[in-house]
């Protein structure tokens, strides 16, 4: 079965990896060159695998390691490393664009990384139209299943009518 | 408007009424709230904070207000008027003094509601009460953000709450203060064990003219430092414990100073009262240090003759800007020395000859 690399899904499979944790078995299938990239096989001669690469590629962690202090905002084209240095940052869409070390900083500051205050009206709203618009698309979906067109694009109006509304 | 108009009146915080007045001057509460889709005002350009300004301001006039909130450009004040509306409390020396380009603060005619515009945050909303009154407070500016959120809308984020310039503001945007008068904690060297007990509970001690400020005349401002992850009734609820056990703890100093040593303290403010009355020149800081010396033994009962609301006109008179003010004329530092002596002479005299 596993003859197609996981990865790319283009080259025959020629490394094959088996884990077991906790009495699962785990495993993933690679061409060479895919193995390689991964860091899985080393440069040049020898054959011992890199474990620390192998350990990362299953359990899913990214290797390599993003440099947090070159993360930039698409918006207003902050970066990071600019931020930590001036303490301020230069619009709200930083707060995405960082996310990810923004969370311990906050965690920091604040201790929580959640808010929990007040939420402005239109938010508030926004979030119940979202959540009327997910109900929505599970019943298109099973309208969809069923064939039941006419039910699926009435749905589909009522939900480009949500979206619309949230929009203004 | 003519901010001279400004100058017989105290403004809410120095009414000296309230609620634990004692020891509580004011209570303040203030939110930082961004305009959507724009860039933060520290990285705004010219047209963006243009923009921000006119919108911000379009939006205070029209909004549906309890008091109406006439705006002031700061930018086209003279450098005196924004001194006298730090030395009010109504904007920050930031706002005064550090920060360029269009910006500037609407304020009702109390003094008791002011929001700042293009600060370090577009829209900086602030409340104010005498004496001791976060739930009036937060009652009154949740209502004023409402009134400004149905108009403007803000930078908010589901995970971090409300969007602000410095990660220390984000999520509520909520910072609580409750100026205290804490002279007797002074006299028996308790402040730093107080302040020390604070610290471990994330709140902060700041001088009268908030972040960096010396405290003089024994007044400090206690706010909260945390505003991502608690909710703002949390918070506040947080500072009032803490306000609870700090009044206790100089109430009970006081009675100490009574107690134990009610000559010498009747003699320190004898001699207060004695310096403002005679001096002829004196700084703001020996000024400040005396006026608490004088709020002290008037709510020690050592002095009868003194409305407590005194202490508050001679302290907000006697700032730097209100007495050139009172002047009508700009006075460098010896000859402000001079006119802040000859003012306190003349109002001390008049207190007198009405006693008699």
């Amino acid at each position: 079965m596993a003859n197609i690399c996981q990865r790319c899904h283009a080259r025959p499979a020629t490394v094959h990896l088996t884990d077991i944790v906790n009495k699962k078995k785990r495993e993933l299938h690679l061409c060479e060159e895919c193995a390689r990239e991964q860091q899985l096989i080393p440069e040049g001669p020898g054959t011992s695998l890199n474990l620390q690469a192998l350990v990362s590629l299953i359990m899913g962690q990214p290797t390599p390691e993003v440099d947090p202090g070159a993360l930039i905002c698409p918006t207003c084209g902050l970066q990071y490393a600019v931020f930590r240095a001036e303490g301020r940052f230069g619009c709200p869409d930083d707060y995405d664009a960082f996310r990810s070390v923004l969370e311990p900083l906050l965690e920091r500051i604040h201790r929580g990384t959640q808010h929990t205050g007040k939420f402005p009206r239109h938010e508030a709203r926004r979030q119940k139209l979202l959540a009327e618009t997910e109900a929505l698309r599970g019943e298109l979906a099973a309208a969809v299943a069923a064939e039941r067109y006419e039910e699926a694009a009435r749905l589909r109006d009522r939900i480009r009518q949500k979206e619309g509304a949230d929009e203004s | 408007m003519n901010l001279d108009s400004l100058l017989p009146n105290l403004g809410e915080w120095l009414k000296g009424t309230g609620p634990e007045s004692d020891v509580v001057i004011s209570t303040r509460i203030r939110l930082a709230r961004n305009l959507a889709h724009y860039p933060f005002a520290g990285r705004a350009n010219l047209a963006q904070k243009t923009e921000i300004e006119t919108r911000g301001r379009e939006c205070l006039t029209q909004a549906q207000l309890p008091a109406p909130l006439p705006y002031v450009s700061v930018a086209a004040l003279p450098t005196l008027d924004r001194q006298f509306l730090v030395e009010r409390q109504l904007i920050s020396r930031e706002l005064a003094n550090v920060l360029e380009g269009p910006r500037g603060v609407a304020f009702d005619e109390r003094e008791s509601v002011s929001v700042m515009v293009n600060e370090e945050d577009h829209l900086r909303l602030q409340v104010m009460r005498s004496g001791l009154a976060l739930d009036e407070a937060w009652a009154e500016i949740d209502k004023l953000d409402d009134a400004l959120e149905a108009r403007l809308r803000f930078a908010f984020h589901e995970q971090f709450g409300y969007l602000t310039a410095c990660p220390t503001n984000v999520g509520t945007g909520m910072r609580g203060s409750v100026m205290v008068h804490l002279p007797a904690l002074g006299i028996t060297k308790q402040i730093e064990k107080v302040f020390r007990a604070l610290q471990k509970i994330n709140l902060v001690v700041r001088g009268l003219y908030g972040e960096g400020s010396r405290a003089s005349g024994d007044l400090y401002q206690i706010s909260n430092q945390v505003t991502l992850g608690k909710s703002e009734s949390r918070v506040l609820t947080e500072i009032r414990e803490v306000i609870a056990m700090i009044l206790q703890y100089e109430r009970s100093a006081r009675q100490v100073l009574i107690r134990e040593r009610r000559q010498a303290e009747h003699d320190r403010v004898a001699r207060a009262l004695g310096t403002l009355g005679s001096a002829t020149m004196i700084t703001s800081e020996e000024t400040m240090e005396l006026l608490s010396a004088v709020r002290l033994g008037i709510h020690l009962q050592l002095v009868d003759n003194i409305p407590a609301n005194l202490v508050n006109q001679l302290f907000i008179q006697t700032q730097s800007a209100h007495l050139q003010k009172l002047m009508g004329t700009v006075l460098d530092g010896e000859e402000r020395n001079a006119a802040r002596a000859r003012y306190l002479r003349a109002k001390l005299r008049e207190l007198d000859a009405n006693s008699r």
